[in-house]
């Protein structure tokens, strides 16, 4: 007997497990959340060493971004991830590993071609649409600004 | 002399022999059930090279290169080689064999390439147009990442229905040698595509084609499900195994109890956290070069029909939205020759 497709995505549907979300979701925000408490402490201590407040944030940002490209470099970042889910997507650590893991697998071909050409591959998007986001937000604060 | 049996399926009448096999497989599917029974496991994955893409030749060099030595015969006589592998112009076989200097036929089948590749083989010595015929193909989970999915470091999760590219790589020589595991037919199965359209779902992509073409080579030879010790399926994991014996009982044919699929046999599904399975043209082709063929050559098994299964998309394809084709070879092959 011949399945149709529509019959065929319904038995699809049926046979395939969905994602465990009732373990992804906590997880997600546990690690993700452990990331925050981590990106809180660098601050509070960048402070507490003399930087202002303003520029701590800045700081801890740029150690956190060191600290998933290094361990990105180590492999490990994907091991973490692997169970953090989007609690290591979202944060800045999750931006840095999307720009360092290109790096690594593209450098095979070439510092031009390989690792400069595909070093966005993956954070690309994120930038085009984040910095075309910032524009429209830009315009809609400067429209309410007039009213 | 091979007779044509049907549009699909070929009956090789003087049965060819798989001469010699060969598999070499990556650390991960060393550690996994069928382990000891490779003929080398690789901790190192790199396989000493400096890119994937030569680690992946290099695999399928030693591993043809072993097979070739089991037969003892040297590459020069191997009068055809058929061989193929997952990446972009298959450069794993060609980079890797273009030192051995045997009359190459290159293939691409996906994952079903182990299968293609022995029919193909197999048709040309039951005619008598080569002496000693080569097939191989293999899979490197770093190359296939790479070029299918995310860089290796990029931290993603994969989907429960996802499987898991095998490091690992099959070859076999086939002559007149008049000695078990025999090849007695083939069946080239088509296209097929009922619309699925996750990249993570491979299984469900194929597992229309496994069912044509086994149940094409049923009709075609009059054969039951019963007339195998083993349906052997390549790489359609937990998920394409479901539907494909779902499928089948839809047309009251029954193989739930002796099918098997090379993506569940080669890792711990519980402990090697693989989700849906092995995949990848090295899944099938390591373990019937390293398990199945063994088992057929000392009787333990009689017959199995080895059905590789292919999923014929590329990045692009996926990206542009397009739903994922299947293809599934079927080769019947036996402990005894007639």
């Amino acid at each position: 007997m011949a399945v149709d497709k529509i019959e065929y995505d319904k038995m699809m549907k049926k046979a395939s497990p969905n994602s465990k979300a009732y373990i992804n979701i906590p997880l997600a925000f546990i690690i993700g959340g452990l990331i925050c408490v981590l990106g809180q402490f660098l601050m509070t201590s960048y402070e507490k060493l003399g930087i202002s407040t303003y520029f701590s944030g800045t700081v801890a940002s740029i150690t956190l971004i060191f600290l998933s490209a290094l361990l990105t470099g180590l492999n490990l970042y994907d091991n973490i991830a692997k169970h953090g889910g989007a609690g290591t997507l979202v944060p800045i650590t999750g931006f840095a590993n999307a720009v360092v893991a290109p790096a690594l697998e593209f450098k095979a071909e070439g510092l031009i071609l390989g690792l400069g050409a595909k070093l966005f591959t993956i954070a690309g998007p994120v930038i085009v649409y984040g910095v075309t986001a910032s524009v429209i937000y830009g315009i809609i604060i400067y429209i309410f600004k007039l009213v | 002399m091979s007779l044509r049996l049907s549009q699909n399926t070929i009956i090789l009448n003087t049965s060819p022999s798989i001469a010699s096999y060969a598999s070499i497989v990556g650390k991960k599917e060393g550690e996994g059930p069928l382990g000891k029974h490779f003929d080398f496991v690789n901790d190192d994955n790199t396989f000493g090279e400096s890119t994937w893409e030569k680690s992946e030749s290099r695999l399928q060099k030693d591993t043809v290169s072993k097979a070739i030595s089991k037969a003892n015969l040297v590459p020069a006589d191997i009068d055809f080689i058929f061989a193929g592998d997952l990446l972009n112009q298959c450069v794993g076989t060609t980079f890797g064999l273009r030192e051995l200097e045997i009359p190459f036929i290159g293939l691409y089948g996906a994952c079903s390439t182990m299968a293609e590749s022995i029919a193909m083989a197999g048709i040309f010595i039951d005619n008598d147009v080569a002496i000693n015929a080569a097939a191989v193909t293999s899979s490197h989970f770093c190359s296939a990442e790479k070029q299918f999915r995310f860089p290796l470091e990029y931290g993603g999760q994969r989907t429960p229905t996802s499987q898991w590219t095998a490091t690992a790589s099959g070859a076999v020589v086939i002559n007149k040698k008049n000695a078990p595991p025999f090849i007695r037919a083939v069946t080239i199965g088509k296209i097929m595509d009922l619309g699925v359209v996750d990249v993570n779902n491979m299984g469900a992509a194929m597992a229309p084609a496994a069912h044509y073409t086994i149940g094409k080579h049923l009709a075609d030879t009059g054969k039951s499900p019963d007339d195998f010790d083993l349906i052997l399926t390549g790489d359609l994991g937990l998920v394409g195994s479901d539907l494909l014996i779902d499928l089948l009982n839809r047309d009251g044919t029954d193989i739930s109890e002796n099918h098997n699929d090379c993506g569940l046999m080669l890792y711990d599904l519980d402990e090697q956290d693989v989700h849906a399975g092995g995949s990848g043209c090295g899944c099938s082709a390591s373990v019937l070069c390293g398990y199945i063929l063994d088992q057929i050559r000392d009787g333990i098994l009689s017959d199995v029909l080895f059905v590789a299964t292919g999923a014929l998309m590329s990045p692009t394809t996926v990206e542009q939205g397009e739903s994922i084709p299947g293809i599934a070879h079927a080769i019947h092959i036996s402990g005894k020759s007639e």
